[in-house]
């Protein structure tokens, strides 16, 4: 059984089929892409996942607990992480706070209440935000305010906060789109990396054939909300039903 | 320092200086002077100054840290006031005893006001702070009446069942409040030559908690709470995907500022015993929102300032009358005079609303950051002039 099953998920939105009959599994420690053509449904998924969207009938079992009927933040304590499609930082704060944020969540939980501690004496907390800018090639940025950064650098930052919070599993939401080239495969690098150095699952919704054909490990092919077929990426690139569904789009 | 960064410690110790020179620092003109009207040392407008700082640091917590626009902390202040005058009907003439109360009770009002508008942000949660507050000020007039008093206010009467204490005194006159003992209307004047400086004890208890109400604003901006209320105002939607609950943040914030404005309401009537509906009104709200934007919202030091200057403007401004004025402008010839009288005379005097709202605009629309911003602005210009390098902006104070 995987980390991630999801189970007969069905959404409708007024007459439109959203999702129809969604079953996947998403094995602990591997990589695992969602594609599909434009308003396939993959945006719908994701967010019944990650509590923004409740399916109407169906079973989201992560670890073996259903997350269906919580809260993002509760869902997000019980260790999934989500990278959004535009960067989602704090951008009026600076580069160090932003990383300093999930490190709280992660040490106190969703709300606590410290109104006399003075942020900048929780040494061992500061360590940890430099430590993970650090070994996210951040360095130097510390007192920058996010909005400043880089489109990629803004990317690398939110992967960072999500990573501080050692989730098991990370979602992304196509994590390339509107992206350079080389910003992309920067993106690629920093992903094929994080998969090297921890144990994590990773589910990656996303447009770019490049992208994904480079990280996954399987691949679930989406067309008009049901799943056209799971394989490996080799079995899926020849595939004569997801040259179908792909047919007309320049990939 | 007191756990402290030394910039923090800096400002927080200037701030503790200027309040207890203020008696000398307001009081710049001889008070036989024509400039005299300026002063703004003595005891009454002194006690609003900090009384209202108070009342602004507070809503700048909620304000300024999480970005939601409270537009009814009047009721808060309200409900401090009658707090005290109750505990002074009731308990002793002891300030203390009504201070604490009226922090609890707007403590109180506050968790159940911000529970319920905190469903809702943006405008929609301004507004149904502004309803709330409303509503309160109406009861206030109508059904509270036997709690309120309604229109006449609540006063002391010499029917006080004052239980730790005498209901009169012995000259038959009502009992004054103290510090135990020390009278808050007790004054010390200093006669310097020309000058007269007024020390008054009320305004020394005010300044002492304003100092410390300053003080621990300053913990809980630099504190993880408030980097988290912070995030509030940035992005809510990462904050709850990093798995944090902005709802108690804010709601917790909305209670604290709850308690300030509570704070600033009990000394509001434990300088002068009597609280009426109007502290309540949406006027009174409006005006904590302007003070907070005019010296800067979501800087330490932005709110006090601005509360003073607008409490400069309306108890300075408002006393200048045409007369005046034509003292003044006495030197012109007399067509001239009239003229300049005439031209002058809808800023001043009632019309002082006209001059705040102009700066108001002003400061708007020329320094977004409100006063803070312009002294930064400033400091960067004289920086640039000693052609020092660091030529790096500074972070808000």
């Amino acid at each position: 059984m995987g980390i991630l099953e999801v189970k007969n998920v069905n959404k409708r939105f007024g007459g439109l089929q959203a999702l129809g009959d969604v079953n996947l599994s998403v094995a602990e420690n591997s990589v695992h892409a969602i594609i599909g053509p434009n308003g396939a449904g993959k945006s719908t998924l994701l967010n019944c996942l990650v509590g923004k969207l409740m399916p109407d009938t169906g079973s989201v079992l992560f670890d073996g607990h259903s997350v269906l009927g919580r809260t993002p933040h509760e869902i997000n304590q019980m260790g999934i992480s989500r990278v959004f499609q535009t960067p989602e930082i704090f951008s009026e704060l600076t580069v160090l706070e932003n990383m300093m944020i999930p490190c709280l969540a992660k040490r106190d939980g969703s709300f606590r209440m410290h109104a006399v501690a003075n942020m900048f004496d929780e040494t061992e907390l500061v360590e940890k935000a430099e430590h993970m800018l650090e070994s996210m090639n951040m360095a130097g940025k510390h007192h920058m305010p996010a909005a400043a950064m880089s489109r990629g650098d803004k990317r690398r930052l939110e992967i960072a906060m999500c990573l501080a919070q050692e989730p098991r599993l990370l979602l992304l939401d196509e994590p390339t789109a509107g992206m350079a080239r080389a910003d992309t495969n920067n993106t690629i690098d920093l992903l094929k990396q994080i998969k090297d150095e921890r144990d994590i699952t990773i589910a990656i919704i996303e447009h770019d054939m490049h992208v994904v054909f480079s990280l996954a490990e399987r691949i679930t092919v989406l067309a008009q909300g049901m799943p056209l077929v799971e394989d490996t990426p080799e079995n899926i690139k020849g595939h004569p039903k997801v040259k179908e569904a792909y047919l007309g789009e320049a990939h | 320092m007191f756990g402290l960064e030394k910039k923090d410690a800096t400002l927080l110790v200037i701030v503790a200086i200027l309040t207890l020179f203020a008696p000398f620092l307001l009081n710049p003109f001889p008070s036989e002077s024509a400039m005299a009207q300026f002063n703004a040392g003595y005891p009454d407008l002194m006690q609003r100054f900090v009384i209202f700082g108070i009342f602004a640091i507070g809503f700048n917590i909620l304000f300024g840290l999480t970005g939601y626009l409270s537009f009814g902390h009047a009721a808060f202040l309200g409900v401090g006031s009658y707090s005290a005058v109750w505990m002074f009907k009731l308990l002793s003439m002891n300030v203390i005893p009504a201070i604490v109360l009226s922090i609890v009770v707007a403590g109180l009002f506050s968790l159940l006001i911000g529970f319920i508008s905190l469903r809702r942000s943006g405008i929609y949660f301004s507004i149904l702070t502004l309803a709330f507050a409303q509503m309160s000020f109406n009861l206030a007039y109508s059904v509270l009446t036997p709690i309120t008093n309604g229109e006449t206010g609540l006063q002391l009467t010499l029917n006080d069942p004052r239980v730790l204490g005498q209901s009169a005194t012995a000259d038959g006159s009502i009992p004054v409040t103290s510090l135990f003992g020390l009278e808050m209307r007790s004054t010390y004047e200093l006669v310097m030559g020309p000058w007269t400086f007024q020390f008054n004890a009320g305004y020394y208890l005010c300044a002492i908690i304003m100092v410390l109400a300053f003080y621990l604003s300053i913990r809980i901006f630099r504190s993880p709470f408030g980097l988290m209320l912070r995030a509030i105002k940035s992005n809510q939607t990462r904050m709850s995907y990093t798995g944090l609950n902005p709802k108690p943040y804010t709601l917790a914030a909305f209670v604290i500022s709850g308690m300030y404005a509570g704070l600033a309401g009990g000394l509001m009537a434990s300088m002068d015993p009597l609280a009426g509906a109007e502290r309540m009104q949406w006027t009174a709200s409006g005006e904590v929102v302007l003070m907070t934007i005019l010296g800067g919202a979501g800087t330490l030091i932005g709110p006090v300032l601005g509360a003073g200057f607008i409490k400069y403007f309306e108890n300075i401004f408002s006393k200048i009358n045409d007369t005046v004025l034509h003292s003044w402008f006495s030197f012109m010839p007399d067509g001239l005079e009239n003229l300049v009288v005439m031209l002058v005379h809808p800023f001043i005097g009632k019309g002082w609303h006209l001059t705040l709202g102009l700066m108001f605009m002003m400061v708007v629309i020329f320094l977004p950051g409100g006063l803070v911003e312009g002294g930064q602005r400033i400091r960067r210009l004289f920086r640039r002039k000693d052609d020092t390098p660091a030529a790096k902006t500074e972070p808000a104070e």
